[in-house]
């Protein structure tokens, strides 16, 4: 049994509970951007998930994802309940770390992912059939491509790609998930003329702050030890993060005229979610590169949301989904041995391969988990019905699913 | 007696107040409340895409007076809720039948 290192564990266990607390900072930050009688629909849409999701994890999700590979494509079933996973390490994940320890830290990552889906079916989708919805995802789309990119013998880890914190498996799998949803779920009635102005921006920026915070576990605790990686992904992480929310300022405030502080929440997330995959593979200078093309992509993107006419209501498509492909294909241009040897490098050091390799994930994470969780959509769609009935969807989602409100009249 | 009805611009509630007790007027009814003319508005912009908004935050104050005292309040309160800009508001003054105080049953001048 390889001897466990206190520090690493230590480090790994904080950054579990920092990753943890992204979920309900998640959902105040999108509870901000709705209006004042979808607010506690929308936080419960991200916090049930904490529950049910580590539920999903510790019986079906661990084992599928990371278990003994069957054929590349899903981990078996012998670790079903967390069997043999002990406090002993396990040599490919985290070789000086409990096993336990990296399955909770993992839990994390899988309890979150569904949490950001939905920002794009907010203030309209029923709260039984959205549970259903959340669940089959993590185990029919999250679980496989968890296991492509990050189990033992996964095919596109076998690939040689790169994917350091969850630009494929959460990130542009959220945002792939995001684009199904809002084509099989039409616009909030009122979509185009009515104002969908955010209730509570302070909450919004509250939220982005427990993100931003949560995120230092996110990627740091992906070195899986207290190392000069994990040291590099962090300053990586803060870099890409204050490079997204300055351009996106600097950007809106030329194209509109403003600088708003909603940019700026945008923009730090935008930059947050695309330095993901990169942060342990990249220097301080890459990740600032990254990050403002994060800022300046992003914001295209969710500038020009409106000419297309689905209502991604809080924008996890254009911040997650093109997030996660713009950084998944930086790495093949930014990553360096200098950095992680346990790396690759990448065009910029003189290897096009490894763009080739990470474009190919794009394309394989993409289509899978647009094209599983449309049919997922559709399905439920058909049985149980999506949406709230339209008084409920007028009433509020607070009063209408939960008999709660969030703020006394 | 007139109730005289003001809608104002919210950060110019402090200013009438005092210059509404600097005459002696020493009670009233303050309330937020949305609305516009001919202002119709403003632009807000949230993540690229800009708003029209409509009805825009004012705050009613309504006073209770005998008639001798009209004329006065309409142009202190004209005075300090003035900036000059557009959407300074506007005051109404209509006939009050009656006034009775609650605690003691006065009612009419005595009440206000």
């Amino acid at each position: 049994m390889p001897p466990i290192d206190k520090a690493d564990t230590a480090f790994v266990l904080v950054s579990a509970a920092l990753v943890m607390l992204m979920t309900p900072g998640l959902a105040v930050f999108y509870a901000g951007m709705v209006r004042t009688k979808n607010v506690l629909g929308t936080i419960m849409q991200s916090f049930i998930l904490i529950g049910v999701i580590s539920l999903e994890w510790i019986y079906l999700g661990y084992t599928m994802s990371f278990g003994p590979d069957v054929a590349g494509i899903i981990g078996d079933l012998s670790w079903f309940a967390l069997r043999g996973v002990s406090v002993s390490p396990h040599e490919a994940y985290g070789p000086t770390i409990p096993h336990l320890v990296f399955a909770v830290f993992q839990c994390m990552f899988a309890v979150i992912t569904p949490a950001l889906i939905t920002g794009a079916f907010a203030e309209r989708m029923r709260f039984g059939p959205f549970l259903l919805f959340s669940v089959l995802w993590a185990v029919l789309v999250y679980n496989p491509v968890c296991h492509w990119v990050w189990g033992m013998g996964g095919w596109l880890r076998n690939l040689g790609i790169l994917d350091f914190a969850g630009g494929l498996v959460v990130h542009l799998s959220c945002g792939a998930a995001a684009l199904a949803a809002v084509t099989v779920i039409r616009p909030r009635k009122g979509y185009g003329s009515d104002n969908f102005i955010p209730h509570n921006l302070p909450m919004t920026l509250i939220g982005t702050g427990l993100l931003w915070f949560g995120w230092f576990g996110f990627n740091g605790g992906s070195a899986l030890a207290a190392d000069g990686v994990a040291g590099g992904a962090f300053v990586a992480t803060h870099l890409g993060g204050m490079a997204g929310l300055v351009t996106w300022v600097g950007v809106e405030w030329i194209h509109r005229g403003k600088p708003t502080t909603l940019g700026a929440a945008s923009g730090a997330v935008a930059g947050l979610a695309t330095i993901t995959p990169g942060a342990g593979f990249v220097t301080p200078n890459a990740a600032v590169i990254i990050g403002c093309l994060a800022g300046l992509l992003c914001y295209a993107c969710v500038a020009s949301k409106q000419r297309i006419g689905y209502d991604d209501s809080l924008d996890v498509v254009g911040i997650h989904g093109v997030g996660g492909v713009v950084g998944t294909l930086l790495v093949g241009v930014f990553a360096t041995r200098a950095v992680n040897p346990g790396g690759a490098d990448g065009l910029l050091a003189g290897n096009p391969s490894l763009l080739l390799a990470q474009a190919m994930g794009v394309v394989a994470v993409g289509t899978y988990v647009f094209c599983a969780s449309w049919v997922l959509l559709k399905i439920i769609d058909r049985l149980f019905g999506l949406r709230v009935p339209e008084d409920t969807e007028l009433q509020g989602l607070d009063l209408g699913e939960h008999s709660e409100t969030a703020y006394s009249a | 007696m007139k109730k005289i009805e003001a809608i104002i611009k919210p950060f110019k509630l402090d200013e009438v107040k005092k210059a509404l007790t600097d005459i002696g007027i020493t009670g009233m009814t303050v309330t937020e409340v949305k609305g516009h003319g001919r202002q119709k508005g403003h632009k807000e912009i949230y993540r690229g895409a800009e708003y029209q908004v409509d009805f825009l935050p004012k705050i009613k104050i309504e006073i209770i007076v005998d008639q001798p005292m009209v004329d006065l309040v309409v142009k202190r309160i004209m005075e300090s809720a003035r900036t000059g800009k557009i959407g300074d508001g506007k005051i109404f003054v209509m006939p009050v039948d009656e006034v009775i105080r609650v605690r003691t049953g006065e009612s009419g001048k005595d009440a206000i």
